[in-house]
């Protein structure tokens, strides 16, 4: 059903219902420290929301997310860490002034890819702009030579364990196993305390919308429905004239630039930044995150990413041996038996009756479009 | 760099990295001809394909504190044993998974990836619980310990040796299979040509069920291997699992022949550099020019002509 407006009815539901959960219900039931758990799988969210582009609609499976998760998380962590690590601050290092990390592995100066990131704006940019880049080389390698499928998740996988190994080995440079931690201040603001973690909460919520709202408008452009006429039928779009991998190449760089807004989010949240945020298994965790919410569905794709990581946190607080049989378990239920997810439930079962009880309150005058929308199943895709 | 070290030296040094390198080559390619089979032949990824293999060194492990506990006398055969049990446990584990999941999978390829990821989960889980968190090591026969004297400077490990002809043995059995044997012939036949196949009369959901646990017994035997050249601990299948992947895919996923070499390019490359640069830099080098390699040439080294 085309729709010329910007949202339709259930998903302007989704939407507010959305808005009303994360902005005003959570944050007043919430102490900070629960607060702050929230805000940490809303970073995961924006992953999320990017595989939706991504695999949901582009049909390419990215194992590799985490990459660039870990690259906006890194970004935003050099700058903290610089700011963190000023001369007074580093007096009894032997070189006071750079990153403790690196006094420890006897590295006397400044790399020099370390030096942009004592400025805020440049480290805004590199946040977006380096992982879309890598994101950009990655893609147009492999779709412009037509490797789609299992094979691009195959090598984005071996792409994490490449970042991830490269992280750990470069100790002076990255801060190894450990990653970058003991960040204070941002701008001279200090972002430990609870008034900071909860307006920082309300910041990433604010951002979140804006990248669901980005999501959806482009998912309503004709580069949206080109974008899963591909995944449906790749070369019919490409008889018909259209380049498929430069849609690709889009698709999966908007993932990366989402997923590294998350990952400067989470750095900003958590306070710190580790390889194990950047691996093989974090990257194959936001995969299923979509799919439980739904790989069709951005706002599935939030609901999701909090459910898992709500049921992770009570699993692994009180039983953590259960945690990875009920990981397990949902990974294999989720493909056997709800391969559209939550949203394929609610869309299948629950949207019906809201409808109806929408189109029984409908004035008369607009009872044919109403009983029209129920016959559709309005797709809330 | 060099200046150190005399000619005989670095002869030396070059021979043993060899070596090195060819008994990870073995490592490999037992584990990367059962996923050639499940992967290359028919289209599934099989993440859980690293705890097979473990599931075969615990076997390994049992079978060597049994015999250890009751047959004393019979220990230094017990490997064979544990061998053949561990093939039987991990095929029969994967013929059971087939007919659970991977068969209601065989359209969709993504989702066997993300259902086989659930499944070495809770592998990985149920090893942890039923054999505790630490690593367990395997006592070795005492024909296996011990090293071989070439040169004056170069000795190689025995049991580096034994797990060298035990793969090639393994690689000269599982290509008769595959290129000499009637059911091979089958297999062969439904991966070119599914409906085909299954019209010529080869009933293709009982070849696909056995390949499958042909290819995880397989990798229950390189689990078995690996005890004899490292501990194993309920993690440990995940850390190879990445390498084995871009070995099958770099030989080219349908070819067994491209998959030894692959593995064998592979393995010398990682273990020659490792001598001139740290260990995570060698694998990095390594792991990017295969990605590099593969962006270019996406079928891989030798890839099978097939009309479809």
């Amino acid at each position: 059903m085309i729709n010329s407006r910007f949202f339709n009815r259930s998903e302007l539901i989704g939407f507010l219902s959305l808005l009303l959960l994360l902005a005003v219900i959570l944050p007043l039931f919430l102490d900070v420290f629960r607060l702050n758990l929230v805000a940490k799988y809303l970073t995961y969210a924006f992953v999320a929301i990017g595989l939706v582009m991504c695999w949901g609609y582009g049909g390419i499976l990215s194992l590799g997310q985490g990459v660039f998760f870990g690259l906006g998380g890194y970004c935003m962590a050099m700058f903290l860490k610089l700011e963190a690590s000023s001369v007074e601050n580093t007096k009894i290092q032997s070189t006071p002034g750079i990153p403790d990390f690196m006094d420890w592995n006897q590295i006397t100066s400044l790399p020099m890819f370390w030096k942009p990131f004592h400025s805020l704006p440049l480290t805004i940019i590199a946040i977006l702009v380096v992982p879309t880049l890598l994101a950009f080389i990655i893609g147009a390698a492999m779709f412009k030579r037509r490797v789609g499928g299992v094979y691009f998740a195959i090598i984005t996988q071996a792409i994490a364990a490449i970042a991830t190994i490269l992280i750990i080995g470069q100790q002076g440079y990255t801060g190894g196993i450990n990653g970058m931690t003991d960040l204070r201040t941002l701008n001279g603001w200090d972002i430990r305390t609870d008034h900071a973690k909860v307006i920082l909460y309300f910041f990433e919520v604010f951002v979140l919308f804006a990248c669901i709202i980005a999501a959806q408008f482009i998912r309503l452009t004709k580069l949206g429905r080109i974008l899963v006429a591909m995944r449906e039928q790749e070369d019919r779009v490409r008889f018909s004239g259209y380049s498929v991998a430069n849609f690709k190449i889009f698709a999966f760089c908007a993932a990366a630039m989402f997923a590294a807004i998350g990952g400067a989010m989470f750095t900003l949240q958590i306070g710190f930044m580790s390889p194990s945020f950047v691996g093989i298994v974090p990257s194959i965790e936001m995969v299923i995150y979509t799919a439980v919410g739904g790989r069709m569905s951005i706002f599935g794709a939030v609901y999701g990413t909090l459910l898992v990581n709500y049921a992770k946190t009570m699993l692994s607080e009180s039983f953590p041996e259960l945690w990875l049989f009920g990981l397990g378990g949902l990974f294999i239920a989720v493909v056997l038996f709800f391969p559209n997810g939550l949203s394929g439930i609610w869309r299948d079962h629950v949207a019906r009756h809201v409808d109806r009880l929408f189109a029984m309150r409908s004035s008369a005058s607009r009872k044919a479009w109403a009983s029209k929308s129920v016959a559709d199943g309005a797709p809330a895709e | 760099m060099f200046g150190d070290y005399s000619i005989g030296d670095l002869g030396a040094i070059f021979a043993m990295q060899g070596f090195a390198g060819l008994i990870l080559f073995s490592v490999y390619v037992l584990m990367a001809l059962g996923l050639a089979i499940i992967f290359g032949q028919m289209g599934v990824i099989n993440m859980a394909h690293g705890e097979f293999m473990i599931l075969g060194a615990y076997v390994t492990w049992m079978t060597s504190s049994f015999f250890q506990s009751h047959l004393p006398s019979l220990f230094s055969g017990y490997f064979f044993v544990a061998m053949i049990l561990a093939f039987i446990a991990s095929g029969s584990l994967g013929m059971l998974v087939e007919w659970g999941l991977i068969r209601h999978l065989y359209k969709r390829p993504l989702d066997t990836l993300l259902a086989t990821w659930g499944l070495s989960l809770i592998l990985q889980q149920a090893y942890r619980s039923v054999f505790g968190a630490r690593e367990v090591g395997v006592e070795l026969p005492q024909w296996m310990m011990g090293s071989k004297q070439v040169t004056d400077t170069i000795e190689v490990p025995i049991n580096g040796i034994f797990v060298m002809c035990l793969t090639l043995a393994i690689t000269m059995v599982v290509a008769w299979i595959m290129f000499k044997s009637r059911w091979g012939k089958q297999v062969r036949a439904v991966v070119q040509n599914r409906v085909m196949a299954g019209a010529v009369g080869i009933n293709t959901e009982k070849v696909d069920r056995y390949t499958f646990g042909l290819g995880c017994g397989i990798a229950g035997i390189a689990g078995s291997a690996f005890t004899m050249i490292g501990s194993t601990g309920p993690t440990s299948g995940q850390l190879y699992i990445v390498d084995t992947f871009l070995v099958v895919v770099f030989g080219g996923a349908a070819s067994l022949f491209g998959t030894i070499a692959s593995a064998f390019t592979i393995s010398q490359a990682q273990s020659t550099m490792e001598f001139f640069m740290s260990g995570s830099m060698a694998k990095v080098l390594t792991l990017l020019t295969i990605v590099a390699i593969l962006m270019i040439r996406p079928q891989g080294l030798f890839a099978l002509k097939v009309r479809k």
